[in-house]
């Protein structure tokens, strides 16, 4: 057996599978607080690597390069991928609020259908290159045929993102009231948390972490288009079921292992079916273990 | 299906639930005889529904045993079995908060409950065939005379979304008849009822059991109603029964007495 | 004044979310920057315009439920123009003679000699109307959101294609095969999965028809690959030989028969047994195994129903086409046909049919909606759940006729 080739597979399966996490992350939650499964999620991470992108142009086609432009796009990425995130939830899901289970998932469908189509007409339906803004770094250059460049900036990105995220949770007021509200949204109301400012603050933070894993991906695979969206958020809530969807570790974990088994099962079987082995797993994790890798099986109540 | 009077129909013994690490009931025991109104009373957040639950098989109790002993049948340990097995064996139920078929009629809702009596198949109801013809007949119309017999006859055709609280209560009950069950169970049947309302259920509830030969387990708040129509009554507490007896025995219960401080025993 | 003040706000709101994407275009082959900003007016008046009605609406919402939640039982019930159409047996029966001749008649109104664009665009709107019926069945009545239906369509499709292809099978012989053929791949992928919440179901089904497209994609030698399978066989007509147009008229025909099949069929079903129950699993499922209805049964059965049309009709559309590819089955196709299950009014008959034919010909004969046809469907899936969760057509109930003197109150029934 070639262990160089194994372990290779194995860098690539933890740097994928850590900005599923960041993605998946948003899925779990939403998920967590209004137990809805937020279609439109993927859109939301498509729509950030698309502003990076438009900013990233802007600026090199005037001369600007470097650090300065990937921050720059980095940071408006950001800001309106949370801007698309709080719109959506205030207009498709918030008048669902007390609707039976289906109507929010139908408008979620709703919602990611529109904003696919609206990103492919007013941008294009072609794929874009995305420009090279990480320049190589010397001292990658022994290690590189495991990790490139690119990729120890997405593990360290995605590690400090989710390090924030913890603190945020663990020790803010916000925080707190998120995981209140997890728990028992009646109750967190009655205790007078804000129950429709903490969906929005989830939205905008799940939103957040989709664009910073949008700008991390395209950087990578060095193209974008409007479709990047769908399959990227199909495997995120996969990576979050995996884990027990609703449960924040249970993202993190779900993201690797989806990561590390769809690298084995293209770098061993066959590349033209990688997707089918994420989608397998879904399936395959849903009827054995419903509850996920980390979640706790809820009984419903009667 | 007649039972005769002071046959054993139901037998619950050890029964025990855990949620993760919290026990909802503790070693439960009881038994129902033919033509029989049990109540099994007890302060909120006693576990009464969870026995409802187990007993039905919407959840699989940890431990202990549940039997059944249907009329003129075999006797048989109905742990684990799934809900719609143990209703087509005889047993029914209505929820503590109702549980209608909110875009269904009033009539629709009954006629779910004769699903397990009936066996016509899809390709019955294509080709329109005379045995589905002859069970649509036999579920309407019992169903319409179920309807009646709780007071909803003339609401049949409205959706039961729009029936007031107690009205709904009652075709809950009409839909558990539905199901020709030997037993009934009812999970808080004059919850949200005005005293009127509670007082014609109490009628509704002893006609049913002279009418439809079924004995009644019966989860209820409104111990005016207990009073005065079980037979015998259960008392729980933190999941564990306290006390057992008839309405007199039950009332004078020092340790019932306690458990209830501060809710009221009435009559 | 408020609602004018809290409008302009969101369209300026707009205008800063659609600034970079409706704007700037960035043009890499070029090396230049177009910068497009009569659209940002444009995103600015819209949503103004929209914020208002959509404010309108929100209120009349709240004061419609108001008023339901004071009064229950509204003496007159307002009921639609459609509604009151449908519960008058006669003009119904009427207008229901009038469409099906109508229909009958249509290849001859609109088609002369080698003209016949319309027939085939018939053809193609009514192989939706089947599929938008057939997908009825499993999400309007049963409430199994199924998002990868498309998946069955492919099944039967490429039956055909391959049935032919390697084993020189006719079109009727293949048409019940390629039905049976994608029930049974409804069984089998329902059997694990119909045990989940509707949710994750939903996701399942759309991982169902990823992997099911990505295996057309890439196993060439059984199934051609991306290019797909050509010069597949017209369905045959007692062995005469027919030119093209009498070809489409035929198939017109075969398609028109199948609708008028599945209407009756579901009719039939709407009001059986079986039907009764899919919906009482729709409402609450608890409730219906506490009621004796067994939940893996008659949720397979909805299922595996459902994927019975969608093949069947899958067949017909691989013989009128010629030629299938992968291309034809993808999410946006299913998403397609559940956005005419939620327009119509899930459940309903008459609003599935009225809204696939929308939905098919509209994109058809407006080519400047052709454009925006998903961003439409995808808002239209939103508003509808929001303002008209019930659709276009209310699902009516059936009346059933009973005998009202038999048993009663006082003598005790029995």
């Amino acid at each position: 057996m070639d262990f160089e080739y194994l372990f290779e597979l194995l860098c690539s399966g933890v740097v994928k599978g850590s900005i599923y996490a960041l993605i998946a992350l948003g899925y779990t939650m939403v998920y967590g607080i209004i137990q809805l499964i937020n279609f439109a999620h993927g859109e939301v991470y498509m729509i950030g690597a698309f502003v990076a992108f438009i900013v990233t142009g802007v600026l090199t086609l005037s001369g600007h390069s470097g650090l300065t432009v990937l921050l720059l796009a980095a940071l408006a990425a950001v800001i309106y991928a949370a801007a698309y995130g709080y719109t959506l939830e205030k207009i498709a899901y918030r008048p669902l609020r007390n609707a039976p289970r289906l109507s929010p998932l139908i408008s979620a469908i709703g919602a990611s259908i529109f904003l696919m189509n609206f990103v492919q007409l007013v941008q294009t339906p072609d794929f874009l290159p995305f420009p090279e803004l990480i320049s190589d770094f010397d001292f990658m250059e022994p290690i590189s045929r495991y990790l490139s460049s690119v990729d120890l900036i997405i593990l360290i990105v995605t590690t400090v993102t989710m390090i924030a995220l913890t603190v945020l949770i663990k020790y803010t007021r916000t925080g707190k009231a998120m995981r209140a509200t997890q728990q028992d949204m009646i109750m967190a109301r009655l205790s007078g948390i804000n129950v429709d400012r903490v969906i929005s603050a989830t939205f905008i933070i799940g939103s957040v972490l989709a664009a910073i894993a949008g700008v991390l991906i395209a950087s990578r695979t060095g193209q974008i288009n409007s479709a990047i969206g769908f399959t990227a958020g199909l495997k995120a809530f996969t990576a979050a079921v995996l884990g027990g969807i609703g449960n924040i570790p249970g993202a993190v974990l779900g993201g690797l292992v989806l990561g590390i088994a769809e690298t084995l099962g293209a770098g061993y079987i066959s590349s033209a079916y990688e997707d089918v082995f994420a989608f397998g797993l879904l399936v395959l994790i849903l009827t054995l273990r419903p509850s996920g890798l980390l979640g706790k099986a809820v009984k419903q109540k009667v | 299906m007649a039972a005769t009077k002071g046959e054993k129909l139901l037998e619950v013994s050890g029964l025990s639930m855990d949620f993760g690490g919290l026990r909802a009931i503790d070693n439960i025991g009881f038994e129902l005889f033919a033509g029989e109104i049990v109540a099994l009373i007890g302060p909120n957040g006693a576990g009464k529904t969870t026995v409802f639950n187990c007993i039905t098989g919407i959840y699989e109790p940890t431990m202990g045993d549940v039997t059944i002993h249907p009329p003129g049948g075999t006797c048989r340990r109905i742990n684990g079995m799934k809900p719609n097995s143990i209703t087509s064996l005889g047993m029914a139920r209505t929820f503590q908060n109702i549980r209608l078929f909110p875009a269904m009629t009033v009539l629709e809702n009954v006629m779910i409950g004769r699903h397990c009596r009936t066996g016509s198949t899809i390709i019955d109801a294509i080709l329109s065939s005379r045995r589905s013809r002859r069970e649509e007949k036999e579920t309407v119309d019992k169903s319409y005379r179920l309807l009646q017999k709780v007071g909803l006859a003339d609401v049949a055709d409205e959706f039961s979304r729009n029936l007031s609280y107690g009205a709904q209560r009652r075709l809950e009950i009409a839909r558990a008849l539905a199901t020709d069950p030997f037993l009934l169970l009812l999970d808080e049947p004059a919850a949200g009822m005005n005293p009127q309302e509670t007082h014609e259920l109490d009628e509704l509830i002893v006609r049913i059991r002279a009418e439809e030969q079924v004995a009644i387990l019966l989860i209820e708040h409104d111990m005016k109603l207990v009073m005065n129509i079980s037979d015998r009554i259960y008392v729980m507490e933190y999941g564990k029964e306290i006390a057992q007896g008839t309405p007199r025995e039950i009332k004078e219960n020092p340790k019932v007495i306690e458990a209830y401080l501060g809710e009221e025993v009435h009559a | 004044m408020a609602h004018f003040k809290r409008s302009l706000g969101i369209g300026l709101w707009f205008m800063f979310l659609t600034l970079p994407l409706m704007v700037v275009r960035v043009n890499t082959i070029s090396r230049e920057v177009e910068w497009r900003w009569y659209n940002l007016a444009w995103a600015g008046l819209c949503a103004f315009v929209i914020a208002w009605f959509w404010q309108f609406s929100i209120e009349r919402r709240t004061a419609r439920r108001a008023q339901v939640a004071a009064n229950p039982h509204p003496a007159v019930e307002k009921l639609s123009l459609v509604q009151r159409l449908a519960d008058d047996p006669v003009l119904s029966r009427r207008l229901l003679a009038v469409a099906a001749v109508v229909a009958i008649i249509f290849p001859w109104l609109v088609s002369t000699g080698q003209n016949f664009y319309h027939v085939n665009v018939m053809v193609s709107a009514l192989i939706f109307v089947v599929l938008g019926l057939g997908l009825n069945i499993t999400v309007g009545l049963a409430g199994l959101l199924d998002l990868g239906y498309i998946a069955f369509f492919a099944v039967g499709a490429y039956t055909y294609a391959l049935l032919s292809k390697n084993f020189d099978l006719g079109f009727w012989t293949c048409l019940p095969l390629g039905g049976l053929m994608s029930m049974l791949f409804g069984v089998i992928l329902g059997f694990p999965i119909l045990r989940l919440r509707g949710d994750y179901l939903a996701i399942v089904t759309l991982g169902f028809a990823s992997i099911t497209k990505i295996v057309l994609e890439n196993w060439d030698t059984l199934f051609g690959g991306a290019a797909g399978i050509a010069n597949i066989p017209r369905p045959e007509f007692f062995g005469m030989a027919l030119d093209s147009r009498q070809k489409s008229v035929y198939t017109y025909y075969i398609v028109l028969a199948l609708v008028a099949v599945t209407i009756f069929v579901t009719n039939r079903l709407k009001n059986s047994r079986a039907g009764r129950a899919w919906m009482a699993l729709r409402e609450d499922e608890i409730a219906s195994v506490a009621m004796g209805v067994d939940m893996a049964r008659t949720k397979l059965s909805a299922y595996a129903l459902g994927a019975f049309w969608a093949g069947l009709v899958g067949v017909v559309f691989a013989a009128h086409n010629n030629f299938i590819n992968p291309d034809s089955f993808t999410f946006m196709d299913s998403a397609m046909i559940l956005a005419m299950v939620v327009l119509g009014g899930m459940g309903s008959i008459l609003g599935v049919i009225i809204a696939a034919l929308a939905l098919k010909l509209l994109p058809e004969y407006l080519r400047a909606f052709a454009e925006y046809r998903m961003l439409v469907f995808g808002a239209v899936m939103v508003l509808m759940m929001i303002f008209r969760p019930q659709g276009l057509i209310n699902n009516m109930r059936r009346k059933y006729e009973y005998d009202t003197a038999q048993g009663g109150k006082d003598n005790g029934g029995n």
